[in-house]
């Protein structure tokens, strides 16, 4: 890969990676607040709306960062990737543009009055405040899993003598069948991010002997949400985006198992290291079948490796694509496992008491942020070498007058200012959860 | 349907102008308009419940740009690159700085942020004046539909350019003063007591630098791109525009006379759309020009996405605008009269 293209994807990467490291938590919060101003009106407890507030908080700080660091990404579609931007903007414009109109607008509207606005509005009112930010963000999420998308899988454009796309079907590139499953995956993942988050400050609070009433309650909603995200992010949305890519990028399901060789009975390696000069995988520990069952629902089925496929049409990082896709998979099973735990031993109150398990929910929130980012890389590291599925290639996409010496001084400069950004974060969430659900 | 476009750009570039302008204005002027803790609060109070959704404004531009005339915004984004990553973290400078600020009661923390955004609130109306001078000026496209150039060359208008010359910086200072000017009156208009004497006061001879720069700029404007004013004749709403800022000015003058802040507000919301207005007017269909040759200009004609996708989005953009509007209407409803600094906890 020639420098330019490597700092520009460099960059892109980095910047989006950073940037989803919020919003999944503020779309996880958003259902976990929805719940819990639901319940406060339902049951009329003092409790939940007390839960709610504290969550509000973190939620408007989170907010705040998200909305700061995804600024930089619709921007750099033009000035990092020119090219793909003049090629494909006709088409993608159309959901990068009505992200704008229909969910940010929403949710800037919406934030203010949820943070600052409960005694002015009321009960019922200020519980619609969140759900119009819970609605605003999850829409938000479809735009750009719906732009993502059209990159992963092209339906609805022509192609031009010039090579540029055309949008010929709107309503096709906005119901892409590739993009309501990835989205339904990434939005079970981002519950999954949400009540991590809420289960851990319930179980610090309750290790500390702090706040029981509301530590009680968080470990229970987030255990339960948490559970049935994990099962609901496995079964059935992995699964059928692991079908889909089967089907549609079967290429880069080849790299995603470290898969050379074609043949019947197609095993997943639960560990292994890929060397891809010698193309073979060292320490392998397999599972033969599992892998012709996921893709194609028998465990005879014939899954073709990369051999069968043109040496140019090969995801282009295939070491970072496979541990992607393992860990993903790995952390998305732990998961399951973790909170199928908590939920049995909710009852009865036996959760409170188990110290051990406690500990593990309390140091578990990081990791969904980890699966997601894996799970994100999978996505963009299997399209590769394209930019467009099949049609535009990301050594075309770049912006070829922009040069090594100004995307690097960016790099250094997001480097720097994300960085200062996220430990400022980290100190203002370590506030709140330092004062507790009452605040200061 | 080009042109029906290329005005739906230009009046959201508007909206953003008139929107968060104001808040870059609030910005630039609060450290010396309000002194004290609690009138900061009240600065951030009269702004806070509104910027956020401003700067949507300016996404939504992008948006429509990315999708009406994707060849402009790629020619453009990547070819003012590091103008473009000034404009970013300038953003993200002022997000973080009116965000963060109340969340911790120390005196040096909270000072820190009334620095972060009185910095970022005075770069960002430079830079988009800077932008818009480009505009104007013309940057050297070539025949790949692309360009890249420095930040500065030898600040002069001739080839090679620079993003910085004594023209673009001329229009950046006009656009600092205006959005300032904007900003006090929108802070006159929403606070009370000392602040809102200050903003009265600082208005005045505000707006008098306003009108020179502006006058300057008129004749700059005729030597750095004279087809601007040879379309003139041709182009009747660049007449609309021009009155309509003369107008506005007036009724910024107006307002200012019978110490009536709302409406002077108003007229200087007026005044920014009609310059701006008057701008699109003359350059149609050009929307970004080239030094080089004309015929490499991309315009509103040569670098559209096509009729279909234009079609598409404007039928969701019809839908989408007037309840985005309607948003904006009810946040200026609930949030009516002057604001208050607010208690610990209860806004900004």
């Amino acid at each position: 890969m020639d420098g330019l293209l490597f700092w520009h994807r460099f960059q892109f990467g980095f910047t989006a990676t950073f940037h989803y490291l919020f919003p999944q938590l503020t779309m996880g919060l958003a259902l976990m607040i929805v719940i819990f101003k639901g319940l406060a009106l339902a049951r009329g407890e003092e409790r939940y709306n007390e839960a709610a507030r504290f969550w509000i908080r973190i939620f408007g700080l989170t907010f705040g960062v998200g909305v700061v660091t995804g600024i930089p990404l619709e921007f750099q579609f033009g000035t990092n990737w020119a090219r793909f931007s003049r090629d494909a903007g006709g088409v993608i414009g159309q959901t990068l543009a009505m992200e704008g109109m229909f969910a940010f607008f929403l949710e800037s509207t919406f934030l203010g009055l949820l943070v600052w606005g409960e005694r002015r509005l009321g009960p019922k009112l200020h519980a619609a405040t969140a759900l119009a930010l819970f609605l605003g963000s999850w829409l938000s999420g479809f735009f750009i899993v719906a732009t993502n998308a059209f990159m992963q899988h092209p339906v609805g454009h022509r192609v031009l003598a010039d090579g540029s796309l055309q949008l010929v079907d709107f309503w096709a590139f906005l119901m892409n069948p590739w993009g309501l499953v990835q989205y339904a995956h990434t939005m079970t993942g981002a519950v999954v991010t949400g009540s991590f988050v809420v289960a851990a400050v319930g179980a610090f609070w309750t290790l500390q002997g702090v706040h029981a009433a509301q530590a009680r309650l968080y470990l229970k909603a987030g255990v339960i949400a948490g559970f049935l995200g994990a099962c609901a992010a496995a079964f059935p949305t992995g699964d059928l985006n692991g079908k889909q890519v089967a089907r549609h990028q079967p290429v880069a399901l080849a790299a995603m198992e470290g898969r050379w060789k074609s043949g019947r009975y197609a095993e997943v390696n639960l560990i292994g290291q890929p060397d891809v000069a010698r193309q073979r995988l060292d320490n392998p520990v397999r599972l033969p079948g599992v892998l012709s069952f996921i893709a194609y629902g028998s465990f005879s089925s014939d899954v073709k490796g990369l051999e069968d496929f043109p040496k140019d049409t090969w995801p282009t990082e295939l070491e970072l694509l496979y541990y992607g896709f393992h860990i993903m998979v790995g952390l998305g099973t732990l998961f399951i496992g973790l909170m199928g735990l908590g939920a049995l031993l909710l009852r009865g109150g036996r959760l409170e008491r188990a110290r051990p398990l406690l500990w593990c929910i309390m140091l578990a929130f990081p990791f969904p942020f980890i699966a997601n980012s894996a799970g994100w890389m999978v996505a963009e590291l299997g399209r590769q070498p394209w930019t467009v599925f099949g049609l535009l290639r990301t050594s075309a996409g770049t912006s070829a007058l922009v040069h090594p010496g100004q995307t690097v001084f960016t790099i250094l400069g997001f480097a720097g200012l994300y960085l200062v950004l996220g430990l400022l974060y980290l100190f203002l969430v370590s506030r709140e959860v330092a004062h507790g659900p009452k605040g200061h | 349907m080009e042109m029906l476009w290329f005005w739906m750009v230009s009046v959201v570039v508007a909206l953003y102008a008139v929107m968060d302008g104001f808040d870059f204005g609030a910005g630039a002027l609060h450290l010396f308009v309000a002194r004290t803790d609690t009138e900061r609060r009240e600065v951030l109070g009269a702004i806070g419940p509104l910027w956020d959704g401003n700067e949507v404004w300016l996404l939504a531009g992008g948006g429509l740009l990315f999708l009406g005339f994707p060849r402009v915004l790629a020619a453009g984004f990547s070819g003012f690159y590091l103008a473009m990553f000034m404009v970013i973290w300038t953003l993200i400078l002022r997000g973080i700085s009116i965000e963060f600020r109340s969340h911790v009661s120390d005196r040096l923390w909270r000072a820190f942020w009334d620095g972060g955004f009185a910095l970022s609130s005075t770069l960002m109306p430079v830079l988009l004046g800077a932008a818009l001078g480009n505009v104007v000026r013309g940057v050297p496209l070539d025949g790949s539909g692309f360009f890249n150039i420095p930040l500065f060359t030898h600040w002069g208008v001739g080839n090679p350019v620079g993003i910085l010359d004594w023209y673009t910086l001329l229009t950046g200072l006009l656009v600092l003063a205006t959005l300032t000017a904007h900003g006090a009156l929108f802070l006159a208009w929403k606070t009370t007591g000392a602040v809102h004497r200050r903003c009265l006061a600082a208005a005045r001879p505000l707006w008098a630098v306003v009108a020179v720069i502006a006058l300057l700029a008129t004749f700059a404007t005729a030597r750095v791109n004279p087809d601007v004013y040879a379309r003139l004749p041709h182009a009747p709403l660049a007449w609309a525009g021009m009155a309509l800022f003369l107008a506005g000015l007036g009724t910024v003058a107006a307002g200012l006379w019978k110490g009536r802040p709302l409406l002077a507000f108003l007229g200087s919301g007026a005044f920014i759309v009609g310059i701006l207005a008057a701008t699109a007017a003359c350059v149609w269909p050009v929307m970004l020009r080239s030094t080089i040759d004309p015929a490499f200009s991309l315009s509103a004609l040569n670098a559209n996405a096509g009729s279909y996708g234009m079609r598409s989005g404007l039928v969701w953009w019809a839908l989408a605008f007037p309840v985005v509007i309607a948003y904006f209407a009810m946040l200026f409803r609930i949030h009516r009269g002057k604001v208050r600094a607010a208690g610990d906890g209860e806004g900004y």
